[in-house]
């Protein structure tokens, strides 16, 4: 069992960056890297990332980065895993380094999803993490394939009207080895998949839900509150695909073994500002209802993949 | 091909990784963090859920020069050991 203190000590991610204040994202990083380590090459597709990484000529991040465009960031990894390949056949490079592409929910959902599916296809050797904070908050917070039902963007000023799609289900499909989701109020949950995706060959996808504070209109202090009720209420699932099975993970776990109590989706919705529009009109409770629904059906779903539910 | 490289070098724009590329970040606080090590615990929470790495893992000592001011430490330490006090205009 890891705890805080196996973490390493050493920050890749490096202070006073340009990130907004509580941003999930520059954490992600930072546990992420201490996870992978130094011998990783990142890859960062346009999103918030190329812009808190610091502007030309100084970086906060302490490692080889590329930016890369909106919708290449599988193409870009199978690219970056070749060289690296050959290099080391031609003994240029003593051992192959993480690849390693971070992507936001529109270079993930949107934009970037035929690349990412064809580098699946293809086998490609490298990690695939998408912080999903469910907008384009890097634009100004327009919706995005990943913005659930009733919230609000800058383009559905009412609430979204449609659901959200379940992409890691879309990646489980491509019959990749690793699949997992995390998130930021579950730190060793999240080190050790990431710890598990290092070690393993072909490609990965992990997930993590971003709340980001100034997109979702709560407190900065709050985001790592909001990132736990989201899991709690089941708006967040945490759970790893591997062979052919998935198993839950964390609190999700604790929640379907019936240990804790699930909270309703309500109390999520309540602590953001996304949500105030459709909470206070007529159809408030009918998207409640909706929520509920998908979180059940997600559940029931996933519960398909695991050898003791079948 | 490598004759050429040593002949040539790298011909690229490269960021440099420096502590405080945005500058002192410091400024940007509206609430600082003002530790208690009285109630400190050690759990290491304040140090794990920190986003710009401002704490130190050994004595978790709060880097002002950098600290935003998000508040989360505050806001997850189970001992109510961090507190946020305004910051005296500068």
């Amino acid at each position: 069992m890891v705890s805080f203190k196996d973490l390493p000590e050493e920050e890749l991610f490096l202070a006073g960056s340009t990130a907004c204040q509580g941003c999930p994202s520059s954490l992600a990083l930072r546990m992420a890297f201490k996870a992978l380590g130094k011998d990783t090459i990142l890859l960062v597709v346009a999103s918030c990332t190329s812009v808190l990484q610091g502007s030309y000529p100084l970086s906060a991040i302490n490692l080889p980065l590329m930016n890369v465009a909106f919708a290449t960031g599988g193409a870009s990894a199978s690219g970056v895993s070749a060289a690296v390949k050959a290099l080391v056949k031609r003994g240029e490079l003593a051992e192959e380094p993480n690849v390693l592409v971070w992507a936001g929910d529109g270079g993930t959902y949107d934009i970037g999803i035929q690349s990412l599916s064809g580098a699946a296809e293809r086998e490609t050797d490298f990690i695939y993490v998408c912080y999903n904070n469910e907008m384009y908050s890097n634009t100004g917070t327009q919706r995005s394939g990943a913005t659930p039902l009733g919230a609000w963007t800058t383009t559905t000023p009412g609430g979204k009207a449609q659901h959200r799609k379940d992409i890691a289900q879309i990646m489980i499909a491509h019959r990749i080895p690793y699949v997992a989701t995390v998130s930021l109020a579950y730190p060793l949950d999240f080190y050790q998949k990431m710890l598990k995706a290092k070690e393993i060959r072909g490609t990965k996808y992990i997930e993590m839900l971003a709340p980001c504070p100034p997109g979702w209109k709560f407190p900065s202090a709050q985001m790592i509150a909001v990132s736990r009720m989201a899991v709690q209420s089941g708006m967040w699932l945490l759970y790893e695909h591997e062979d052919g099975e998935t198993r839950f993970t964390a609190a999700t776990k604790r929640i379907l073994e019936g240990k804790v109590k699930k909270r309703p989706v309500k109390d999520y919705l309540e602590i953001q500002g996304r949500f105030r529009q459709i909470l206070s009109s007529p159809e408030g409770q009918q998207a409640e209802d909706m929520l509920e629904k998908e979180v059940s059906e997600s559940i029931r779903r996933l519960q398909g993949w695991v050898p003791e539910y079948i | 091909m490598s004759r050429e490289k040593e002949e040539v070098g790298y011909m690229t724009s490269m960021s440099r990784p420096v502590k405080g590329c945005a500058g002192d970040t410091g400024e940007w606080r509206v609430f600082r963090p003002v530790k208690n090590d009285d109630k400190c615990n050690r759990c290491l929470l304040c140090w794990v859920y920190c986003p710009e790495a401002c704490l130190t893992k050994e004595a978790l000592e709060i880097d002002y020069q950098y600290c935003k001011g998000c508040g989360i430490c505050a806001v997850e330490c189970p001992t109510g050991a961090i507190e946020m006090v305004k910051e005296e205009k500068r």
